[in-house]
């Protein structure tokens, strides 16, 4: 199976500050569902921001999607980015736009034509049945119906990647079961790799998962 | 509604800084006006025993433009009535060449002073009054009136660059978030910006828009014309298309420039 992650003697520290992540090595397959869990502080989401190049590597290798992402270019890590889709705990919606514009985002950024992504918008937004909202403004919705415009948003351009850090963490139980249910469905329908940095595992998922936990900096499969 | 009032905060900044150049403008139009007035009546004597042609006077100084002969009978004409017919006749012949000289720009007292010594340095002139006392005076008042415009003008530009530098931080922090969350999928750092661009745009053309409107207003009125010729000056107070181009020319290279600082400033988050 291809690998869409490997890192290979991988260390990772904001500045010169302490090394949170330190000489370690592990790789994700393609098409894999994949729980990375950790105490708080550990390094989980610096970890996960590492894949989307937002902090380049102290020392070894990194390599997402083909990319090798040490001092990548930004015009390369531009390009990255238009295959992987990105859900926040806090969601990250632009306010002032509409959840329809929200959505739209990555694949007018992608190239994508209008009538394409118009009706890839409506499609999607009927899937994370949200189609009745489409006029109205993030803050006008409640957190589990903006964390599914944010599903929406990240699936919008089919990527090949979703890591989603602490995608549950504001919400109620009903909609976590729903964010959940659509990350699995991304990952068995469309084949799209998931990366997810929780603290806590779901028990209601119906799919295969591989399970790393972060610990003095090091990332280890749980078998 | 925040949004809107955003807006204004920055229409208002321009519009203070459009209304500041145009009024600046005005006034030196009507500083330029008034030299020009003082110009035209202002002249220098000089009485020569020899005949000085005009390309004589005009190789002596620069400043001088042209020089008209004075005639005699002018001269003559409050002392001819008490004397013969013959007498006007000789006086007329043994009287000195007399030339008022005009400059082409007004000038300083120095200019003033190496003038009349270059006149007098010419073979056969006696003497050359340039009114020096009045001239001064006038001269000092004017340059004066000019320095406390500009005074005015350079704190008007500070005031309002100060408002324009606070509008860039709340720019900044409005558009911050909305730039990293581009930036997360992919989006180029022109279409990231695009928004804040066409924002630029859109307030520049608005704030041209309101001043241009103001000043229209302010010129059918009628209020500053008619003030200004009281004292003979006649100038134009807003040329809707040379001054509004100018405006919008300053108000988009103010928005835009605005808008490069905050994308230059921008550090994605980590």
């Amino acid at each position: 199976m291809d690998k869409v992650i490997y890192a290979n003697n991988l260390s990772l520290a904001y500045n010169d500050r302490e090394t949170i992540i330190n000489d370690t090595s592990f790789s994700i397959e393609s098409g894999s569902f994949v729980f990375i869990t950790g105490a708080s502080g550990s390094g989980k989401s610096t970890l996960l921001k590492s894949f989307y190049g937002a902090i380049s590597p102290k020392r070894g290798d990194l390599i997402v999607g083909g990319v090798e992402l040490s001092n990548i270019a930004p015009k390369k890590l531009n390009l990255l980015r238009r295959h992987i889709g990105i859900v926040f705990q806090n969601y990250r919606l632009v306010n002032e736009w509409t959840i329809e514009k929200n959505v739209i985002l990555p694949l007018i950024i992608s190239g994508y034509s209008k009538e394409v992504s118009t009706s890839q918008v409506e499609k999607l937004l009927r899937h994370v049945k949200l189609s009745h909202q489409t006029g109205k403004y993030p803050q006008e919705l409640s957190g589990g119906e903006q964390q599914r415009v944010a599903m929406a948003r990240a699936l919008s351009h089919n990527p090949i990647l979703i890591l989603a850090d602490e995608p549950t963490g504001n919400l109620d139980d009903y909609s976590s079961q729903v964010i959940w249910n659509l990350l699995q469905g991304a990952n068995l329908q469309l084949k799209t790799t998931v990366v997810v940095v929780t603290h806590n595992i779901p028990k209601t998922l119906n799919l295969e998962y591989k399970h790393f936990h972060l610990e003095n900096g090091v990332l280890n499969e749980v078998l | 509604m925040k949004s809107f009032k955003n807006h204004l905060s920055l229409i208002m900044a321009i519009v203070t800084v459009l209304f500041s150049l145009q009024i600046f403008t005005i006034t030196e139009r009507a500083i330029d006006a008034y030299e020009n007035n003082l110009k035209a009546n202002y002249s220098i004597v000089v009485v020569s025993e020899k005949k000085i042609s005009q390309k004589t006077f005009q190789q002596m100084h620069p400043l001088i433009k042209k020089s008209e002969l004075i005639a005699a009978d002018h001269v003559l004409k409050n002392i001819k009535l008490q004397m013969k017919q013959t007498n006007i006749k000789l006086l007329k012949t043994a009287l000195p060449k007399f030339y008022r000289i005009r400059l082409s720009k007004f000038p300083s007292p120095d200019q003033i002073d190496t003038i009349t010594d270059a006149i007098k340095q010419h073979a056969g002139v006696t003497r050359v009054e340039s009114f020096e006392n009045s001239h001064n005076t006038t001269y000092k008042l004017l340059l004066l009136f000019k320095q406390v415009v500009l005074v005015l003008a350079v704190f008007i530009f500070i005031v309002t660059s100060l408002l324009m530098l606070k509008e860039m931080r709340i720019w900044q922090f409005q558009h911050t978030e909305r730039m990293s969350i581009m930036a997360l999928f992919g989006a180029p750092v022109w279409l990231r910006s695009a928004v804040l661009f066409r924002l630029a745009v859109v307030d520049a053309l608005l704030a041209t828009l309101i001043t241009s409107i103001a000043f229209v207003g302010i010129v059918n009125y009628g209020w500053i014309e008619s003030e200004l010729e009281v004292i003979g000056i006649h100038i134009t107070i807003f040329d809707l298309f040379g001054d509004g181009f100018s405006m919008l020319v300053l108000a988009l290279g103010l928005s835009i420039f605005l808008a490069t600082m905050i994308v230059l400033g921008h550090k994605e988050e980590v």
